[in-house]
């Protein structure tokens, strides 16, 4: 019975070791946790699964040469893509199309266009590609392996992957990028979380681009959407997006 | 039937220099995935437009190979053909080891192949994607399960070969299936959308698998000179005629499909005709080179005596079926994405203009490592494992393979 009492010691020092070691990992942990779980609930609490958002762009007001709404994207969300660079991202693009048998021609912008049926999402093997509630689809870059499936399931070439590394001045804290994943546009979700529009809306100076809630009969998207026709692109995907164009060539 | 005798892979000097070389090789490509991580895909080929390249074709070609090579462990198995069935070891653990080489290739081009453990634990059911990384796992489990039903020395074990044999080959129909329906299942580019691509994919493996597992196969036996029966031989290279021609048979049906359809023309007439590197792959390298030309070296008159035209048929379908795996990864991309159908369009993305695509050297010898250790690992286990019957001598497969003479008896059926 006489090594009783070294033992207890030992035993003594071990729990108290095994506390302190504890306690710190929890002191240490802790406030990480906290703040991650508050960051998903705030994030959550701002999706409001209510609303849809979308754009209803007016064609016959855009013209050919005007990039204004790609300028503010590239401001708001810093990205930059070099003349002719094949691998520079591009969220949004102006397309110039023209019917080669009556000459018609137009200039519109495309970008993610935020599809009720995202085929991105569908094969995006971790669930990176994701929708919110409200309908915007975003990249979880937390996740996304950069396989780069999304990319090829976008029926509208919507979807750049990061072939570079991104340099640390251009980087903005609302839109986190990174070499290795895929991006796109976010219909400026930091912007409409916060009772904004997106930057390309707020940049056209014509007024072409109209953002806002297409369940509400009451915002004026709606309103002139049940006024005037409207069109998506490959309507015949059944991607239902929830960006709607006033014509279509 | 004579028992089967299986021993390791003789030889020293031989065994440590291939080993040494394909070692190398498949540094070269760990070399290779680390400069591409490491500077990103802008020192690839890869752009915006083609998402996916080079490394992609031989991925998917190895991965689509790799159930083709269990086949015929399957048709000894499931199938019960006499002259398969001492094969069934090596072709199980070649299946194995050319899967494990594609996913190499595959999992080492992603952009951030560091989160390989994100892939693993998080999954969207919906994606085929994500399905496939349960029918790859699962593939390996079913199939060293099948490797051990064959190679226990416990009779009870042995008793459940045949029901493993089933499974594993039920389960590389599914997980071909999974490959196909990756392009098929891609309703928005021209190209692809095609239920077809997962019977397709069946079919490529098949001679895909059979020509690898033969130019393996043969190699070995060679190099340390182990008897190899003509009448063998000659069997498998026409079963590869077989396989060869259905394979052909459904890409010229997914064409055919393609080319009635109005909506589809533009991209068929890309391909087919349109005088580029995709339209000399498909008629050069899958149609003359990787079908009719192998279709006629193995039912030659030479064959019946000589290895020569297996082996040539073989490698000729490995390079036919590399040619249309490009002609459908690369192509399908180059062509352009079609969002506004019958319209001209131009923007500073490069819609609507064919996309160029060179592979760069990193993203080839990524992919060539890809062979390199599916062979460095088949050629080690031989090493390791009994994998490898002592005489694939015509008369001790099956006695009906020789004739009294000496000849090769006239095959009725391929198989």
């Amino acid at each position: 019975m006489s090594g009783q009492t070294p033992d207890t010691r030992v035993d003594e020092a071990r729990r108290e070791f095994l506390r302190n070691a504890a306690t710190a990992s929890v002191l240490t942990l802790a406030p990480g946790v906290t703040l991650m779980t508050a960051g998903v609930s705030e994030a959550q609490a701002k999706v409001d699964p209510g609303k849809r958002w979308g754009m209803l762009i007016d064609t016959t007001k855009c013209t050919s040469g005007c990039d204004k709404c790609v300028a503010a994207c590239k401001a708001e969300n810093g990205w930059r893509a070099e003349e002719g660079s094949p691998t520079d991202p591009q969220w949004i693009r102006k397309v110039d199309v023209k019917d080669p048998k009556t000459g018609f021609a137009m200039s519109l912008p495309v970008m993610c266009q935020h599809c009720t049926n995202p085929p991105c999402v569908d094969v995006c093997p971790t669930g990176a590609s994701m929708q919110r509630a409200d309908g915007i689809v975003l990249v979880n870059r937390h996740i996304c392996i950069g396989c780069r499936y999304c990319m090829m399931a976008c029926p509208y070439k919507a979807r750049s992957f990061a072939h570079e590394e991104v340099p640390e001045n251009e980087k903005v804290p609302w839109a986190p990028r990174g070499q290795g994943c895929v991006e796109a546009c976010t219909m400026c979700v930091h912007r409409v979380d916060a009772g904004g529009i997106p930057a390309c809306a707020e940049a056209c100076d014509k007024g072409a681009i109209v953002f806002g809630d297409l369940n509400d009969s009451a915002s004026e998207i709606s309103k002139r959407l049940a006024q005037f026709p409207s069109y998506q692109i490959r309507a015949d995907l059944g991607c239902d997006p929830g960006v709607r164009y006033a014509r279509l060539p | 039937m004579k028992r089967i005798h299986y021993s390791l892979l003789e030889g020293r000097v031989g065994y440590y220099a291939a080993l040494a070389i394909l070692g190398a090789i498949a540094g070269a490509g760990l070399l290779a995935a680390w400069y591409m991580e490491h500077h990103g895909h802008v020192v690839t080929g890869m752009t915006n437009q083609i998402v996916w390249g080079t490394p992609h074709v031989f991925a998917v070609f190895l991965i689509v190979a790799a159930s083709g090579v269990l086949n015929v462990a399957s048709i000894g198995t499931v199938f019960e053909r006499k002259p398969y069935k001492p094969l069934g070891r090596l072709s199980a653990l070649m299946a194995v080891a050319v899967l494990a080489g594609g996913l190499m290739v595959l999992v080492l081009d992603l952009g951030r192949p560091d989160r390989l453990i994100v892939a693993m634990t998080k999954y969207n059911f919906k994606s085929i994607f994500a399905w496939n990384i349960y029918l790859y796992n699962g593939f390996f489990a079913v199939v060293l399960l099948y490797l051990y039903t064959q190679m226990s020395s416990k009779f009870q074990v042995r008793s459940y070969y045949k029901a493993a044999g089933t499974l594993a080959f039920v389960w590389r129909l599914i997980l071909t299936t999974g490959t196909g329906s990756i392009f098929g299942w891609l309703v928005a580019r021209q190209g692809y959308d095609l239920a077809i691509y997962a019977p397709m994919f069946i079919a490529l493996s098949f001679s895909f698998g059979l020509a690898m597992f033969l130019l393996v196969t043969i190699s070995l036996y060679r190099s340390v000179e182990r008897p190899l029966g003509h009448g063998l031989v000659n069997r498998m290279g026409r079963l590869l005629g077989v396989f060869v021609l259905a394979a052909f048979y459904f890409v010229a049906v997914a064409h055919l499909t393609n080319l009635y359809a109005a909506e589809h023309q533009g991209v068929e007439r890309f391909i087919l005709f349109g005088g580029n590197v995709y339209t000399f792959l498909f008629w050069v390298g899958f149609v003359l080179l990787g079908t009719v030309v192998p279709f006629a070296l193995v039912f030659s008159q030479s064959a019946r005596t000589s290895y020569k035209p297996v082996v040539v048929a073989s490698l000729l379908t490995v390079i036919g079926g590399l040619s249309l795996i490009y002609v459908i990864i690369i192509g399908g991309q180059a062509y352009p994405l079609v969002l506004f159908p019958g319209k001209e369009v131009s923007s500073s993305f490069f819609d609507g203009v064919v996309n160029p695509y060179a592979p760069s050297f990193p993203e080839i010898v990524l992919g060539v490592a890809g062979f390199a250790t599916a062979i460095l690992i088949t050629v080690f286990a031989t090493k390791v494992l009994p994998l490898m019957p002592v005489s694939l001598a015509d008369e001790d497969v099956d006695p009906h393979l020789v004739q009294k003479s000496g000849e090769v008896v006239e095959m009725k059926k391929a198989a």
